[in-house]
């Protein structure tokens, strides 16, 4: 083991005395918020290998968010809690008795969004580009669309509720290292290098022998994978789901977030995912109403959503390599840049 | 089933079929010029609605000169969008671009939501277009036979803009070699202003008809019929003009015709064009018309 290794492990560890320290000592609502932001780091740094380290410019994740939401809370309600809840059709008999405790409950719906990721990858690999955004996009909404029809399996519109509450900040921030370890790792070993190479030049990494479907897959089943997990997280979080939960604007947000972190950076993710979901916490003030110098402004409601998207355009327009642009945070990096502080003070 | 019904449903498709058309002739317009999948054009028609709305109900106009104003509000609408917003990307990555184009979309929309709230609006439907025509027993409402008249007409002019006028010939070279194009010496962006406002009219007239169609809008009202449209113009082939026009009829037609057949899928209707674009990109990726998918050729 190394020094670099040992440096990781300590920050890690450091990581979780800050959890464990806030767990006891800050609010509730304080500790809710770090909750989703184990969440947010999750799902966005497995959107930023789709759309930054592969370079293939995807809007999957609300659809596949709501699947593995919906598969976790279907496997880790009760069968009497479903009886009572499924009041317009009965729900599917085999389906109402499966019951499981949470943990394999998240990896069944990891896997199944995986298996879903790995059917839609097939018709929109075959072509380049933009078309992946328009039909992942029009994913999410078909998702919204099933799960509002299929009553004896997601209970339609009235959705499912009084979900039992197993995510803590352990299980959030326990997932999200887990994620960050097997995509960094991904990121940087052969796979990794193939999927930069697809996203520098798609006919270079062919000519170099790299099968760029197969490429592209892995980054998308990868991802889907984390993104149902983090699905049973979310609706085992809010303990409340239902078909119009998981709209576009998740999917915005984890935008903004990899955008801002840098597109293709995962350090830059990780760091933007703090930013982000506490900037738009500290941003609810522009929602509430002011007195500045005497003069009262009425608080406007939904004005945090224009903010944020004038926020992302500028930021294209302006800022596009984001924080840390394509480059990593490394320890390298660091001990170079104090050497080079002492050289400069002497 | 009787002859009735299904002439009816004909009829009712064809005029769902030709507002998607004219939506979906902005984002092929737009996409062959520049490569950018216009994500906030549904959004722009659905401005389009809320200035007509603005016209009559505030302003007190006449019907037809809401209608007008909306139009060519819509176009400036379009044109501003594409100065602000996209132009300083033209020469950044295409990611960067579809990503400014989603900002956009979620900037209208919640702009929309702020000024005009998200409880929907009536939209006052004038009366001539109000009324239903008995043909032998078979009623059919005005608005469904006067939508693909207009439709048709817009989309005539469109062609012999495109095809008999220098600036025509220009929006369809763009569609080649950008570059090539301003050696030349056009003056490049402002035809792809041009191709900007013609699409943002195209949308708001689309929206109008839409408005009149279904009378209650509200700010996200833009998102499902952008989306169909851009089905329509990938089903067309993207980049074809009439390939957008034909795959917007195809997908209103289908969607009508498959609930008014098939009643239980009813509520699935929404998700059709999505079946339509994956089973395009399957198996025949280029459409109906589209020869190349790299290169548009209106």
């Amino acid at each position: 083991m190394n020094k670099k290794t040992i440096l990781t492990v300590l920050s890690v560890v450091l990581l979780f005395l800050f959890l464990w320290y806030g767990d006891g000592h800050l609010s509730t609502y304080a500790m809710r918020i770090w909750e989703e932001v184990g969440i947010f780091l999750m799902l966005a740094a497995s959107y930023n290998l789709i759309n930054g380290v592969t370079g293939q410019f995807s809007l999957e994740p609300n659809g596949f968010v709501a699947i593995g939401a919906y598969v976790t809370a279907i496997l880790i309600l009760t069968p009497a809690q479903k009886e009572a809840m499924f009041i317009i059709t009965p729900m599917v008999p085999w389906l109402q008795n499966l019951h499981m405790s949470f943990f394999p409950a998240l990896i069944i719906g990891g896997l199944v969004t995986a298996f879903v990721g790995f059917l839609l990858g097939f018709p929109v690999f075959r072509v380049r580009g933009d078309y992946l955004a328009i039909v992942t996009l029009g994913f999410g909404l078909t998702i919204r669309v099933v799960s509002n029809n299929t009553v004896p399996i997601t209970n339609g519109a009235l959705g499912l509720k009084g979900l039992p509450t197993y995510t803590t900040i352990w299980w959030c921030w326990g997932w999200a290292v887990f994620a960050m370890i097997v995509i960094m790792r991904m990121v940087n070993s052969e796979f990794g290098r193939a999927m930069k190479a697809v996203r520098d030049d798609e006919d270079a990494a062919i000519a170099m022998g790299i099968n760029t479907f197969w490429i592209k897959m892995t980054a998308f089943i990868t991802a889907a994978f984390f993104e149902g997990v983090g699905g049973g997280l979310l609706a085992s979080l809010i303990t409340i789901i239902s078909p119009t939960m998981f709209t576009f604007f998740l999917t915005f947000e984890l935008l903004i977030i990899i955008v801002v972190g840098g597109l293709g950076s995962m350090t830059g993710t990780a760091l933007a995912t703090i930013v982000v979901i506490w900037g738009s916490e500290i941003l609810r003030v522009v929602e509430q109403p002011m007195d500045i110098f005497g003069l009262h402004i009425p608080g406007i409601p939904g004005m945090r959503m224009v903010v944020f998207s004038v926020l992302l355009i500028l930021i294209m327009i302006f800022a596009r390599e984001g924080i840390m642009g394509q480059k990593e945070f490394s320890w390298d990096s660091l001990f170079n840049f104090f050497k080079k502080n002492k050289v400069a003070q002497k | 089933m009787d002859l009735t019904t299904i002439l009816q449903q004909l009829v009712n498709g064809i005029s769902l079929g030709s507002l998607y058309g004219l939506v979906a002739i902005g984002y092929t317009m737009v996409y062959g010029v520049i490569r950018l999948i216009n994500f906030a054009h549904g959004d722009i028609m659905m401005v389009g609605m809320y200035f007509a709305v603005t016209g009559i109900v505030a302003m007190f106009l006449p019907w037809w000169a809401a209608f007008l104003l909306s139009m060519v509000a819509t176009a400036l609408l379009g044109v501003l969008v594409d100065r602000l917003a996209y132009k300083p990307l033209r020469n950044a990555s295409r990611i960067s671009a579809l990503i400014t184009a989603i900002g956009v979309s979620f900037f209208l929309e919640n702009l929309f939501l702020v000024v005009f709230g998200g409880v929907p609006k009536a939209f006052p439907v004038p009366s001539v277009f109000g009324g239903v025509i008995n043909v032998n027993g078979v009623i059919f409402p005005n608005i469904a036979i006067i939508t693909p008249i207009i439709a048709i007409a817009f989309l005539l002019i469109l062609l012999f803009i495109l095809h008999k006028t220098k600036y025509g010939m220009a929006m369809r070279a763009l569609s080649f070699d950008m570059e090539t194009v301003r050696i030349m010496g056009v003056n490049v962006d402002m035809i792809i202003s041009i191709v900007f406002a013609i699409g943002s009219f195209l949308a708001a007239v689309g929206g109008i008809f839409w408005a009149m169609r279904y009378p209650a809008i509200n700010p996200l009202i833009g998102i499902m019929p952008g989306l169909k449209a851009f089905a329509a113009a990938v089903l067309g082939g993207i980049g074809s003009v009439m390939g957008a026009a034909v795959g917007g009829f195809v997908i209103g037609l289908s969607e009508i015709l498959i609930v008014a057949l098939f009643p239980p899928l009813a509520g699935y209707k929404d998700a059709f064009a999505f079946l339509f674009l994956i089973f395009v990109l399957l198996f025949k990726p280029t459409g109906i018309m589209g020869e190349d998918l790299e290169r548009g050729r209106f």
